[in-house]
């Protein structure tokens, strides 16, 4: 064939450019922070993350997991094949066979991503994205037509020259925008970046159903001089696998779709926020996003680069301030991205360095510091709640087969209704509990999201030196906040006061009495009820059963929410939102009762004072608000001696 | 918080070179009794840091008191200590600084948190220094040619505006601006530079006892309002004294005379 050796040459010039750009790429991610992660391990990994992990993720929509297992399985298989046909000129025919095939499949998955672009829905960017299908049946129809030889199908040099070059146009075309994009920020970048990204994660125990964050403690020790810039000011402060993370985004806006501040019109698109990262890792300008806004904030305006600080320009604070760290971003994208993270990173920077965060955050803040609990309560009334309990205090028992960890509902009269209700149910259990008194601190939580670490870390060495000092089997709390710090924020701490201890929130705790016939309860007869899953408890600990499993029990038939369980939304009031209360059109928490009232409940289930707080704010007529403990409660047939 | 913005808003339309000293103490907060930033100097530190560019701020105690670095978090790229054991006065050693330094204008709280709290740094400093005093300052609005602008704090939120030469001492009201979010780095990267100082023993506070303040029972205010607005009024009225009087415009004996009577009639010296 005339001209025969074209489509070979440009198959080997795309690949070395594509090389290149991979070295380029690797180096602005290298600009970050080093981090402690085994690459060979990671990479033997890999595969196992992509096609359980991440595949359990993309599975959730049937459509693009078919359309993606076709595009994405036939296109690495073409290329492997491209390779040994194309350019080794391997003359067999069942390989060029067997490349047919790959293309086929990869052409008949880019015919399906096509017609999801025809009609996108507005979560996912257009832009560069829109030409992505054209290119991948580009990509694949050109090589059918040039492996179509090499199969036997069509004698050698068929179409002459004129073909061959009309081919190698398109050829180019196709395999510019999946080699030489894939590392030099097109569109495929996703693959090159998504895969390395499974493999170096920040959080490599995810992989494994760890429960964790990847908010490690800051380093604070180097007391004095030489303390660094705390938290992340500027791109290169993240670490190098954050950026790398960064970069995977398909902006996809399954993130977005879920994000309740985005939804409420706060400033805060977290799809957006990740290609700000993007540009400030790669330095630029955002005028080419092309997707939905922050809301209310015009596109085209953000500008940054590895070394500009990210609030100067680039993210407005506010941005940061909006997120309630529900993790419903998390949870949903297929890329395995941990916005919260890199949210509460950048949010300590200006906490602990600017000292700016906004509206009640400094009072909030001043509160922990000096009396241990947000409101600037006085530490000795922390009991107070509990006069009338008769609860043994750890100090005077020492021991007690259950730690119950009240947490800042102490102070709070509506919250103690529920604590009321747990003690009771306990007592009517027999269950050996004591409780912290005056001892007890604030988890840190609100502090920790607020991105004061140093008050955080305080907090929670003070309340590991007191737990140290008794001896308990389980911890158990009604605060899934406080029970997230404890069960995986404290093991950072060195500590050995909660080795060996059960960590556990209150439902999962009644729902075991209940099930081993501790509890005698009556069935539920009032109407509705729907279930409100608390982020915390949720999303972050994995506990979606007892709840319900407690519910069941009393006979109810929980009305779901359509969205419920790990798509469950946010009640607006987590990560010290309604500390920092940036102005939306809505209230999360209304959205949130919108949610409730259509299934026609009449009373929703919670199991967070945080989110009976929230969700009673609502204003009436509403559905009746309930921790599980006050409706089981209710329902307790108390035993006459 | 104090957002930038509404610091560039308060123009102070000032002579830059003004020198002013803040003076902190080491406050204690009203429920856990935890040392803090006490709340009135850390707004004249606020005040100062504000108004002036040469700005020191000043404690008289010990340089490695942590609450020092709450008012370093404010942005401070240094504090000066006058290293003083615990029980020594607190007055010479200040007197001694402003005596060599001359600021123009000194800035304190109006009273300490703790100690002996009886507001009495700021007029002995005065009286030593042979300087004014202003008390209970809402705000510096100017300094001109010398003169400061000042605005005092009455009850019910009023003002009232007041021209004052330099130098002179300054207390500073709750009405002044808050102070902003003390941040945790800048707080611990701050030098606390240590100064030597006269040591005298605080003959009167040795002599203290210190014990717990015990709650004595509230006379119930009966309010006799008819509307709601009445009852308002009545639950946000500050006492007022109502013999008020203005002195202005008279020659300075005759308004020290004034002063002088009424101390007598109201039985404050005889
Ligand atoms: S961050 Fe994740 S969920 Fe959001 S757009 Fe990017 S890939 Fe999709
Ligand atoms: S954590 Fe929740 S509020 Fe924050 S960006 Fe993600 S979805 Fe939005």
């Amino acid at each position: 064939m005339v001209l025969d050796w074209l489509p070979s040459v440009l198959i080997a010039a795309t690949l070395l450019l594509a090389v290149v750009g991979a070295v380029r790429r690797i180096s602005l991610w290298r600009a970050g922070q080093p981090d402690q992660v085994d690459l060979i391990a990671g990479l033997m990994a890999m595969p196992k993350r992509y096609l359980h992990d991440l595949h359990d993720v993309v599975e959730r929509d049937k459509y693009m997991s078919k359309t993606h297992a076709a595009t994405g399985g036939g296109f690495v298989l073409s290329i492997a094949l491209i390779l040994l046909v194309h350019l080794a000129g391997i003359d067999s025919q069942i390989l060029a066979w067997a490349l047919l095939f790959a293309l086929a499949l990869m052409f008949v998955g880019a015919i399906f991503v096509l017609k999801r672009r025809m009609d996108p829905p507005s979560r996912i960017s257009k832009g560069a994205w829109m030409r992505l299908p054209k290119s991948l049946l580009a990509f694949s129809s050109a090589f059918i037509i040039l492996t179509l030889p090499a199969a036997g199908i069509l004698p050698e040099g068929t179409g002459g020259w004129v073909l061959t070059l009309i081919l190698s146009a398109v050829i180019l075309l196709g395999l510019g925008e999946m080699l030489f994009g894939m590392t030099w920020g097109g569109p495929m970048k996703h693959a090159f970046a998504g895969a390395l990204h499974l493999a170096f994660h920040r959080r490599q125990e995810r992989f494994g159903g760890g429960r964790s964050t990847g908010l490690k403690p800051v380093d604070l020790t180097q007391n004095g001089q030489t303390l660094d810039i705390l938290g992340v000011s500027k791109p290169k402060d993240f670490k190098w696998n954050q950026l790398l993370g960064f970069d995977a985004c398909v902006q996809c806006g399954k993130c977005e779709a879920m994000c309740p501040a985005f939804a409420a019109g706060q400033p805060l698109n977290p799809k957006k926020l990740i290609q700000d990262m993007v540009v400030g890792l790669a330095g630029g300008t955002d005028a080419k996003y092309a997707g939905s806004p922050y809301p209310g904030k015009d596109v085209g305006n953000a500008k940054g680069g590895p070394d500009q600080i990210i609030t100067n320009g680039l993210v407005d604070p506010e941005t940061l301030w909006s997120c309630t760290t529900c993790r419903a971003c998390v949870e949903e994208c297929p890329m395995m991205i941990e916005h919260v993270d890199a949210i509460v990173d950048m949010r300590r920077f200006l906490t602990m360095e600017k000292g700016d965060t906004p509206n009640k955050g400094a009072e909030v803040l001043d509160n922990i510091i000096a009396t241990d609990n947000p409101n600037g309560y006085s530490p000795a009334s922390r009991v107070n709640w509990a006069a009338d309990q008769n609860l043994p205090l750890m100090s005077d028992v020492k021991q007690a087969d259950v730690l119950f960890w009240v947490s800042d509902g102490a102070f709070d009269m509506r919250s103690q209704r529920i604590l009321r209700a747990f003690v009771k149910l306990m007592k009517a259990a027999n269950v050996d509990v004591a409780i912290l008194g005056d001892e007890e601190l604030d988890s840190g939580d609100v502090a920790r999201r607020l991105g004061d670490d140093a008050a955080f870390q305080s907090l929670a060495k003070r309340n590991l030196e007191i737990l140290s000092q008794y001896s308990f089997k389980t911890i158990v709390t009604t605060d899934p906040h406080a029970y997230h710090c404890l069960r995986n924020e404290y093991g950072d701490f060195g500590s050995d006061a909660l080795e060996g201890v059960d960590v556990l929130h209150h439902t999962t705790f009644l729902n075991q009495l209940v099930q081993s016939g501790a509890l005698k309860l009556e069935a539920f007869s009032g109407g509705t009820v729907t279930y409100h899953d608390p982020c915390y408890l949720g999303r972050y600990n994995g506990e979606y059963e007892a709840p319900r499993e407690l519910l069941r029990s009393l006979g109810i038939e929980v009305a779901e929410m359509e969205r419920s369980g790990f798509r469950s939304r946010c009640c607006g009031g987590g990560g010290g939102a309604p500390i920092t209360d940036i102005p939306g059109e809505r209230r999360i928490a209304d959205m949130r009762m919108e949610d409730v009232n259509s299934t026609g409940a009449e009373l929703v289930a919670v199991g967070c004072q945080q989110c009976t707080a929230m969700l009673e704010g609502v204003v009436e007529p509403r559905p009746e608000v309930k921790d599980i403990a006050e409706i089981l409660v209710d329902q307790l047939i108390e035993e006459v001696h | 918080m104090q957002p930038e913005g509404k610091r560039q808003v308060q123009d102070h339309s000032l002579d830059r070179s003004l020198d002013i000293v803040s003076l902190i103490s080491i406050g204690q907060h009203p429920q856990s009794g935890r040392v803090r930033r006490a709340e009135q100097d850390g707004r004249a530190v606020e005040l100062g840091m504000n108004l002036a560019e040469k700005h020191t701020v000043l404690h008289a105690g010990d340089p490695l008191q942590q609450a020092l670095r709450s008012y370093a978090g404010m942005g401070l790229s240094e504090v000066q200590v006058l290293d003083l054991g615990p029980r020594a006065d607190a007055v010479p050693a200040l007197v001694e600084y402003l005596q060599d330094h001359r600021p123009d204008i000194v800035l304190t709280g109006v009273r300490a948190e703790s100690g002996e709290s009886s507001g009495m740094v700021p007029y002995l400093l005065a009286e030593k220094l042979n300087w004014p005093v202003v008390a209970r300052v809402a705000d510096i609005v100017s300094v001109e040619n010398g003169v400061a602008e000042l605005l005092l704090a009455l009850p019910r939120g009023q003002r009232r505006a007041l021209k004052v030469p330099l130098p002179f001492v300054a207390t500073i009201d709750n009405a002044a601006p808050e102070a902003r979010q003390s941040a945790y780095g800048p707080g611990r990267r701050a030098q606390v530079e240590s100064l030597d100082a006269v040591i005298e023993d605080d003959q009167t506070r040795s002599d203290w006892v210190e014990a717990k303040a015990k709650p004595r029972p509230k006379r119930l205010k009966v309010v006799k309002a008819k509307t709601a607005a009445e009852r308002f009024k009545a639950a946000t009225a500050k006492p007022q004294g109502e013999s008020g009087k203005v002195l202005k415009d008279m020659p300075a004996a005759e308004q020290a005379r004034e002063i002088f009577d009424l101390l007598l009639e109201e039985k404050v010296i005889s």
